[in-house]
C-alpha cells in the first residue's frame, strides 16, 4: 500500500516539473518583469542591479531550480498588481473557491448519481426522459449563459437570490466561510449548480450507461435468478459495480470544477482563485499566474491519487499483489 | 401423482419490428419430484428460453404468450414479479453456464451465499456464514472456513462454479435449472462438476433440468431427456430409448452425429441443412425440409407428441392414420 502511493507519487513529479517548467516559462517570454518593475523612469545600473537581485543574469537551469525550490516551498515572490506575496493571495482566496467547488460536487453527486440510477433502470418511464432531455441542456449550454440565466430568473426577476459575491462570511482563522452565515449560504445557490450543472448531467449520464451495461451482465442475472430482491441487486450489487468508471470520472470533474470555476467566479464576482487569476491575467501579473497553474497541477495530481486508493477500496481484483498471475 | 413441475403449450413470443417471433411454441414436458430432466438440441432451438420462462427471468420484450408453468400445481407463469422473487432459489434453484461472469466481482463468496440464505431461510448472519462454511465444504472446496472470505477472481473456473452450485442450492430447492453448467470449464473438470452436481441434488431429491450439447453427459445424469427443435419438443422419453433408439428422425440425426466412445468412425453423420430461422419455420413439422422421410402431410399439418413406443415423438410417422404410418424400429439407419 505504501510501496504504492510512493510510486504514484514519483510518477506525479515528472507531471509537476513540466508544468512548472511552463509556469517558469512564463516569466521569461510573457512580458519583461524587469521591464514592469522598474516602470518608465531608471538608470542602466538600476537595471543590471534588479537583473542580478532576480537571478535574471544566471544560467537558465540555475534560474529553474532555483523557480521550483521556492515553488515547492509555497514562495513564488511578490505579486506584480498588489506588491504582496502570492502565496498570502492565495491562501486568502483559496477558501471561497474551494467551498463553492465543494458545494457544486456534492450538487452533482447528490443528485447526479440518484438521477443516473434512476434512468437506468427505468429506461422509458416519462422522468427518465424529462431526466434525458433537461441533461441535453446541462451538456449544452455553456457556463456563463447558465449563471447569467439563473441570475435573470432567481435574482432579477424572482429577487430571491443575490447575483454577485459571497454574502457575509465568518473568519476562522487564515479561512473564511460562507457556510455558517444565512447569506453566505443563499449567496452560495446560484453559483454552485452554475458550477455543478454541467458535472451533475455528465455524471448522470455516465452513472446511467454503467447501469444499463451492468444491468445486462450475467451475475446481475443470477443475482436475480437467487430471489435477490429488487433493492439488494440495483443499489447492491448492480450500483457497486458502476462504480469504478464513475469514480475516475467523478474525481476528473472535481478537478475540472476547481480548475474551470475561473468562469463562474467571473459571472458571479465570486472572489475566489479564479477570479484572482483571470485579474491576474489581465495585469500581466506572472507570479500569481504560474503560481495559480502549479496550484490547479496539483490538485489533479492529489485527485487522481486519491481516486487510484478508491479504485482499491472498491474492486478486489486491483488488491491482488503486483506481478501476481490471475488465478487460473 | 402430479410432477413437480409441469409446463403445458408453453408459447414465448419476441415483438420485434418485423413482426413478433415465436421462440417457443407449444413446448410441453414434466419433470417429477428428484427427478433429472435432461434437454438437447441444436443452438437455437430454444433450450435457455426454456429454462429461462421456468425460472420467470425472459429477457424483455420476450414474453410468455401462451401455455402454463405448474409448480406443485400452482401456476408460477403469471405470478407478479414479487411473489416470483421469493420462488427464485428458494423454489427453483438456477445454474448458469459461464462461472466466469456469474459472481459479482465485487463480493466475496461468503457473502453472496449469506446474502441468499438470509432472503431466503430467515436465519440471522451468524447462521447463515456457518452455513455458508459448510456449503462450501459440501461442494468441494478445500479450506472452505479461510476461503468463504475470499473474492470470485481467487478462485479457478472449476472451483467457481462449484461455489455457483452452492449458491443455486443454498436455499434448497426442488428444481434445478442448469443451463450448460460446464460448456464453458476445461474438458478436464467437466466430469467432476456433473458428479458433484448429480450426487448433490440426489442427496436432497432435488429435480433438475439440464440443458446441455453433450450426450455423454445426458446419457450418464438424466433420467429422462427432451430433444428440442425450432422452438418445439420433437422427442420426449426415457434416456436409455432416447439415446439408443431414437424414434423421431431428428434425434436419430442428432444421435448419429454424436461420435461413439467405444469405437472410431470415419466420418459422423450429418443431418442435411440447417434449423430454420425463427421468422422462417416452415409450415407443418417444422423439421420438414430436413427430414429424409417428408411426405405431404409433414407439410400441411404441425404433428403434437404422439405415442411411439417407449417414448413420444412429434412425427407423423408414428400416427396409425398417416398414409405411411411405419413401425417405429423401420426408420434407423
Ligand atoms: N432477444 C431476442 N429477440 C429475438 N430472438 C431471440 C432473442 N433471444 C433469443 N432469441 C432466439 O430464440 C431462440 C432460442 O434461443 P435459446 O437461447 O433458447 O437457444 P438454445 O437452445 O439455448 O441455444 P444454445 O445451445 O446456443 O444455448 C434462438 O433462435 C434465438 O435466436
Ligand atoms: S413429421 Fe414428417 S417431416 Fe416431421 S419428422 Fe416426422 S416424417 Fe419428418
Ligand atoms: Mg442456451
Amino acid at each position: 500500500m505504501f510501496a504504492f502511493i510512493l510510486s504514484r507519487i514519483l510518477q506525479a513529479l515528472p507531471v509537476m516539473l513540466t508544468v512548472a517548467l511552463i509556469s517558469f516559462a512564463m516569466f521569461a517570454y510573457v512580458g519583461d518583469p524587469v521591464a514592469i518593475m522598474l516602470g518608465q523612469d531608471f538608470t542602466e545600473a538600476q537595471r543590471d542591479a534588479l537583473v542580478r537581485e532576480l537571478g535574471l543574469d544566471q544560467p537558465f537551469f540555475v534560474q529553474f531550480a532555483k523557480f521550483v525550490v521556492n515553488a515547492a516551498q509555497g514562495e513564488f515572490g511578490l505579486s506584480y498588481r498588489l506588491s504582496r506575496p502570492v502565496a498570502e493571495l492565495i491562501a486568502e482566496r483559496a477558501p471561497a473557491t474551494l467551498e463553492l467547488a465543494f458545494c457544486a460536487a456534492a450538487l452533482a453527486l447528490l443528485v447526479g448519481v440518484p438521477m443516473g440510477v434512476y434512468t437506468g433502470l427505468y429506461r422509458n418511464s416519462w422522468l427518465s426522459r424529462f431526466f434525458l432531455t433537461f441533461s441535453l441542456i446541462g451538456v449544452s449550454l455553456p457556463t456563463f449563459l447558465i449563471g447569467i440565466l439563473l441570475i435573470l430568473i432567481f435574482s432579477v426577476w424572482l429577487g430571491w437570490l443575490p447575483s454577485f459575491g459571497r454574502g457575509d462570511v465568518v473568519q476562522l482563522g487564515w479561512w473564511s466561510t460562507g457556510f455558517l452565515t444565512w447569506s453566505g449560504i443563499r449567496a452560495l445557490i446560484l453559483p454552485s449548480i452554475t458550477l455543478g450543472l454541467f458535472q451533475l448531467t455528465l455524471i448522470m449520464r455516465l452513472v446511467r450507461a454503467e447501469m444499463l451495461e451492468v444491468l445486462r451482465t450475467d451475475y446481475i442475472k443470477f443475482a436475480r435468478a437467487r430471489g435477490l430482491p429488487n433493492r439488494a441487486v440495483h443499489f447492491g450489487h448492480a450500483l457497486k459495480n458502476t462504480l469504478v468508471p464513475v469514480i475516475t470520472i467523478a474525481g476528473l470533474q472535481l478537478g475540472a470544477i476547481i480548475a474551470f470555476a475561473i468562469v463562474t467566479e467571473t459571472v458571479f464576482q465570486w472572489p475566489g482563485m479564479g477570479l484572482l487569476f483571470i485579474q491576474s491575467v489581465n495585469a500581466a501579473d506572472i507570479p500569481v499566474m504560474a503560481a495559480y497553474l502549479l496550484l490547479i497541477a496539483l490538485v489533479f495530481v492529489v485527485i487522481n491519487l486519491v481516486v487510484d486508493l478508491l479504485y482499491y477500496a472498491v474492486d478486489p481484483r486491483l488488491r491482488v499483489e503486483r506481478g501476481a498471475v490471475r488465478g487460473a | 401423482m402430479a410432477a413437480l413441475l409441469e409446463v403445458r403449450n408453453l408459447r414465448v413470443e419476441f415483438p420485434t419490428r418485423r413482426g413478433v417471433l415465436t421462440a417457443l411454441d407449444g413446448v410441453s414436458f414434466d419433470i417429477a419430484a428428484g427427478e433429472v430432466l435432461g434437454v438437447v438440441g441444436e443452438s437455437g432451438a430454444g433450450k435457455s428460453m426454456t429454462g429461462a420462462a421456468i425460472i420467470g427471468l425472459l429477457e424483455p420484450p420476450g414474453r410468455i404468450a401462451g401455455g402454463e408453468i405448474r409448480l406443485d400445481g400452482q401456476r408460477i407463469d403469471n405470478l407478479p414479479y414479487e411473489r416470483m422473487r421469493r420462488i427464485r432459489g428458494k423454489e427453483i434453484g438456477a445454474i448458469f453456464q459461464d462461472p466466469l461472469t456469474t459472481l459479482n466481482p465485487l463480493y466475496t463468496v461468503g457473502r453472496q451465499l449469506v446474502e441468499t440464505m438470509q432472503v431466503h431461510l430467515g436465519i440471522g448472519a451468524a447462521e447463515a456464514r456457518r452455513r455458508a462454511i459448510g456449503w462450501l465444504e459440501h461442494v468441494g472446496i478445500p479450506a472452505a472456513a479461510q476461503r468463504v472470505d475470499s473474492y470470485p477472481h481467487e478462485f479457478s473456473g472449476g472451483m467457481r462454479q462449484r461455489v455457483v452450485i452452492a449458491l443455486a442450492l443454498c436455499a434448497e430447492p426442488r428444481l434445478v435449472v442448469a443451463d450448460e453448467p460446464t460448456t464453458a470449464l476445461d474438458v478436464s473438470i467437466q466430469a467432476q462438476i456433473i458428479a458433484l452436481l448429480k450426487r448433490l441434488t440426489r442427496e436432497k431429491g432435488t429435480a433438475v433440468m439440464l440443458i446441455t450439447h453433450d450426450m455423454g453427459v445426458i446419457a450418464e445424469t438424466a433420467d429422462r431427456v427432451a430433444v428440442m427443435y425450432a422452438g418445439r419438443i420433437a422427442e420426449i422419453g426415457p434416456v436409455r430409448e432416447v439415446v439408443k433408439h431414437p424414434r423421431h428422425p431428428y434425434s436419430v440425426g442428432l444421435m448419429a452425429s454424436i461420435p461413439p466412445l467405444d469405437r472410431r468412425v470415419e466420418r459422423l453423420a450429418q443431418i442435411e441443412g440447417a434449423m430454420p430461422r425463427l421468422s422462417a419455420i416452415p409450415p407443418g413439422c417444422a423439421f420438414n425440409p430436413r427430414c429424409p422421410h417428408a411426405f405431404d402431410r409433414c407439410r400441411a399439418e404441425r404433428p403434437e407428441l404422439l405415442e411411439a413406443g417407449a417414448t413420444r415423438a412429434a412425427c407423423w410417422l408414428y400416427d396409425p392414420a398417416s398414409e405411411k404410418h411405419v413401425p417405429e424400429s423401420a426408420i434407423h439407419g
